[in-house]
C-alpha cells in the first residue's frame, strides 16, 4: 500500500483586499467603530470588516481537494496571483485556511525563500547556523552537514566574514547551500531555483533533482515550465484559487500553455480577481504569422505583440523586458521609459530584424512600473520554442548561444602578385 | 528510504480558544536559544565600547537621579546611599523597559521570517525577554562593586531575587505579547509604547520609595507588579524599605491574568499574524 503524504479537502483561504499591503491605522478602526459601534463583537478572522460576501474579499484559494502521495514530486503551475503560494503557505502552516481540511504525514520543510533569517551582521558560520535552525533543522543535524554546506556554498574563505560583505550572489550561494541540506520528509519549494548564476542555477536544479528521487514528496511551485518538465510527474494546474486541471505533466503542462496561447486568458479572467493597474494577458508571434504563435519557424525579420490590459492609466511607466534560455541564462533584455498608457487594451509590438537564437525553448519576462512602483511582472507563458534548422557546429560541445547562417567560400590566388596586394 | 513518519499534522482553522501548545514550543527550544544567542550577539556589534553598555546605560541614569531626585529634591532614601538605592532599582526597571520594547517590535521586525516559514510565533516575544538578561547580569556585577564600596552586606533576604526577577520577566512578556500582536495589526503601538514606559516608571518606585504613595492609594499601586518588584529589589538586597506584603500577591495575581490574557490572545492572532504584518 502507498502511503499519502498530504491530503487536502476543501481548503479555502480568504483574504481581505489589501490585507497584504497594508496593515491598519488605529484610526480607521476608530472610524469604523463610530459608524457601527458593536460591529467588533461579531468580527470574523480578526479583520475589522466582518461581511464576508462583501467584494472587499477575494478567496485566494477555493475548494481545494487533493492527495499527493508519498515520494511523489508534483509541479504547481498557474499565472500570479492564481493561489499557488497561499497553498504552500497553508501547507507550511504559515498561515491558517479559512475553510477546509488537511492532513500532512511527514516532517515539511519549506523554501519559500532563499535566505530566510539571514543576519547582515552576523557571520557566514553564524547565519549558517541560524538560518538552518529557522528552516527546522538542529544543531545537531547543522554540526554534521556543516563541511557539506558549506562545500557546496563555496565561500570557504568568507566563512568569519560578516554577511554584509558578502557580494550578492555569495548570499544567495549561502543561502541555498544551507536550504539544499534540509532533510524533510515533505518539501515546499516555492520558485527559489531562479537565483544566482547560470553555474549555480545548474547546480541547484541538480541538486533538486536528487531530493526528488531519494524518496521525498515535494511540491514545487514555478513559472518556469522547463523546470516543471524536469522535476515533477504530475502538475496541478491553478486558476483563481482553484485546481482547473490536474495529471501528468506534459499533459497539463501543454494544455496550460495552449489556453495562453489561445488567448483564453481574456475570456477565463475570473470575477473575483482584485482591480490591478495593469496586466500582462498574453503574447505571440504576430509576423511571420504560423498555427502555433509561439513557435518561431524564421531567421528573418521578427514581431512580437504583447498585451496589457491597463485598467488605471499609467504615467511616466516603465517597461522592461528580458529574454532568458531555458537554463536561465539572460539572452538579451530590454527597456521603454517614460511611457503614457490610457486606460484599455494595449499591444506592445517588438520588430527584430533577425532572432538568431539556437533551436530550444526561450522564456520572455515582461514587467512594467509607474512612478508608484512594480505593476506587473509577468513570465511570459508559453515559452517561446524556436524551431530553425540549426547552423552550428556538428559537435554539441561546439554549440554556442547563437544561431547565425554564414556563406563561407575559399577563395583560392592564382598569381603570386596577389600576395603583395594583400600587404605581404 | 523514507519509512512512514509518525509526525501528522492536521491543518484546520481554529476554533477553540485555549490550544496552547506548550510541546511544540519545547519542540522548538533550540530556536528559541539560537534567538536569544542572535540578539545577545548582534545587538552591540560595531559599537566601540561594546556591551559596556549595559553597565553604561543604567550607571548614567544612576548618576541623573542621585543629583536630581537625591541631592536636589531630597527625596527620602530609606537612609540608603543614593547611588545604591537608585541603582538597585534602575536594574530590574531598565531590564522590563528594555524588554517590553523588544518584545513589542519583535513580530514586526521578523516580518519576512514569518511570512516564509513556520514555528510557534510565540518563541519571538520570548527570546526578546529572555535575552535582555544578559545586559541585567552585566549591570548587575557593578551593583556588587557598589555594594562593598558601600560596606552594604545582603541578608538572607537575596533568595527572593530570582523568584522577583522571575516576575519582572513574566510582566514584560505578558505584556509583550498583548503588544506584539497588537502592533502587528495597529503600527500605532510601536509609538505610543515608549509614552507608556515612561508613565509606568513614574507608577513605579524606581525615583523614590513607595513609602511615598499616600496609604489610601496603596492597594492600587499594588497592582503594578513593577512596583513590588522594584520595592522588593532593594529590599532583598540592602534589607531596607518594605518586604513584599499582603498587596504582592496582588500584583502576582495581576500578573498571571495579563500572561493567561496574552497567551489566549496572541495564540488566537497567531495563525493569521503572517498575512497582517
Amino acid at each position: 500500500m502507498i502511503d499519502i503524504a498530504i491530503r487536502v479537502e476543501n481548503l479555502g483561504k480568504r483574504y481581505r483586499i489589501g490585507q497584504r499591503e497594508r496593515y491598519y491605522a488605529l484610526r480607521d478602526v476608530l472610524a469604523r467603530s463610530l459608524t457601527a459601534p458593536f460591529r467588533f463583537l461579531h468580527r470574523n478572522n480578526h479583520s475589522p470588516v466582518p461581511d464576508s460576501q462583501s467584494p472587499n474579499f477575494i478567496w485566494a484559494l477555493k475548494d481545494v481537494s487533493f492527495e499527493v502521495k508519498q515520494g511523489e514530486v508534483v509541479g504547481i503551475i498557474g499565472r500570479n496571483g492564481a493561489g499557488k503560494t497561499t497553498l504552500l503557505k497553508i501547507l507550511a502552516r504559515i498561515t491558517e485556511p479559512t475553510e477546509g481540511y488537511a492532513e500532512v504525514r511527514g516532517r515539511v520543510g519549506s523554501l519559500l525563500e532563499v535566505g530566510t533569517g539571514f543576519h547582515p551582521e552576523l557571520t557566514g558560520r553564524e547565519n549558517i547556523y541560524l538560518s538552518g535552525a529557522i528552516l527546522g533543522m538542529t544543531k545537531r543535524e547543522i554540526d554534521r552537514k556543516f563541511d557539506e554546506i558549506v562545500a557546496f556554498s563555496g565561500v570557504e574563505q568568507f566563512l568569519d566574514t560578516p554577511l554584509k560583505h558578502y557580494s550578492v550572489g555569495m548570499q544567495m550561494r549561502l543561502a541555498f547551500a544551507v536550504a539544499a541540506h534540509l532533510d524533510p520528509e515533505i518539501l515546499l519549494v516555492d520558485e527559489v531555483l531562479a537565483v544566482g548564476d547560470l553555474e549555480f542555477q545548474k547546480k541547484c536544479l541538480g541538486k533538486m533533482e536528487e531530493v526528488s528521487r531519494s524518496g521525498r514528496t515535494v511540491l514545487f511551485v514555478s513559472h518556469q515550465m522547463n523546470q516543471i518538465r524536469r522535476l515533477c510527474e504530475r502538475v496541478f494546474w491553478l486558476d483563481g484559487g482553484r485546481i482547473v486541471r490536474e495529471g501528468p505533466t506534459h499533459e497539463v503542462v501543454s494544455a496550460y500553455e495552449a489556453a495562453l496561447t489561445s488567448g483564453e486568458w481574456l475570456r477565463q479572467q475570473r470575477p473575483d480577481t482584485p482591480k490591478v493597474k495593469a496586466r500582462f494577458i498574453k503574447w505571440e508571434i504576430v509576423e511571420p504569422r504560423n498555427d502555433q504563435p509561439n513557435v518561431l519557424t524564421t531567421l528573418g525579420p521578427v514581431t512580437l505583440r504583447f498585451l496589457v490590459q491597463v485598467n488605471e492609466p499609467i504615467r511616466f511607466g516603465h517597461h522592461g523586458i528580458a529574454l532568458f534560455s531555458s537554463e536561465g541564462q539572460l539572452m538579451w533584455a530590454w527597456a521603454a521609459n517614460n511611457l503614457t498608457l490610457e486606460v484599455g487594451l494595449h499591444e506592445l509590438h517588438y520588430t527584430f530584424p533577425m532572432l538568431p537564437l539556437r533551436p530550444g525553448a526561450y522564456a520572455w519576462h515582461v514587467s512594467l512600473y509607474d512612478s508608484g512602483g512594480l505593476v506587473d511582472v509577468w513570465y511570459g507563458v508559453p515559452e517561446m520554442i524556436v524551431a530553425v534548422p540549426s547552423y552550428q557546429h556538428p559537435v554539441d560541445h561546439w554549440n554556442g548561444f547563437l544561431n547565425l547562417p554564414c556563406q563561407f567560400h575559399v577563395h583560392q590566388h592564382r598569381r603570386s602578385s596577389d600576395a603583395k596586394d594583400l600587404g605581404f | 528510504m523514507i519509512t512512514t513518519s509518525e509526525f501528522v499534522q492536521i491543518i484546520r482553522p481554529r476554533r477553540s480558544w485555549w490550544d496552547i501548545d506548550l510541546r511544540e514550543i519545547w519542540a522548538y527550544r533550540e530556536l528559541l536559544y539560537f534567538f536569544v544567542w542572535r540578539d545577545i550577539k548582534v545587538r552591540y556589534k560595531q559599537t566601540v565600547i561594546g556591551a559596556a553598555w549595559a553597565i553604561l546605560q543604567p550607571f548614567m541614569t544612576m548618576v541623573v537621579f542621585s543629583l536630581f531626585f537625591g541631592k536636589l529634591a531630597k527625596i527620602p532614601s530609606h537612609g540608603l546611599p543614593y547611588p545604591v538605592f537608585y541603582y538597585s532599582a534602575l536594574l530590574p526597571w531598565m531590564y522590563f523597559a528594555g524588554a517590553l520594547q523588544n518584545a513589542t517590535n519583535t513580530i514586526v521586525e521578523h516580518q519576512r521570517v514569518i511570512t516564509k516559514v513556520y514555528f510557534p510565533r510565540i518563541i519571538l516575544p520570548l527570546a526578546a525577554v529572555l535575552s535582555g538578561l544578559v545586559d541585567f547580569g552585566i549591570a548587575f556585577i557593578i551593583l556588587i562593586g557598589m555594594m562593598l564600596f558601600y560596606g552594604i552586606m545582603p541578608t538572607l533576604a537575596v533568595l527572593w531575587l530570582p523568584f522577583l526577577m522571575l516576575l519582572a520577566v513574566a510582566t514584560a512578556f505578558g505584556v509583550g505579547l498583548w503588544l506584539s500582536a497588537l502592533n502587528a495589526i495597529y503600527r500605532d503601538v510601536r509609538y505610543a509604547v515608549p509614552f507608556l514606559i515612561q508613565f509606568w516608571m513614574f507608577a513605579s518606585p524606581v525615583a523614590y520609595p513607595s513609602s511615598l504613595v499616600p496609604e489610601r492609594w496603596q492597594w492600587l499601586y499594588g497592582l503594578n507588579p513593577m512596583a513590588g518588584v522594584i520595592e522588593g529589589f532593594r529590599w532583598a538586597l540592602t534589607g531596607q524599605g518594605q518586604p513584599p506584603q499582603s498587596l504582592f500577591a496582588v500584583s502576582v495575581l495581576a500578573v498571571f491574568l495579563v500572561l493567561l490574557g496574552g497567551l489566549i490572545y496572541f495564540r488566537r492572532m497567531e495563525g493569521t499574524i503572517a498575512d497582517l504584518v
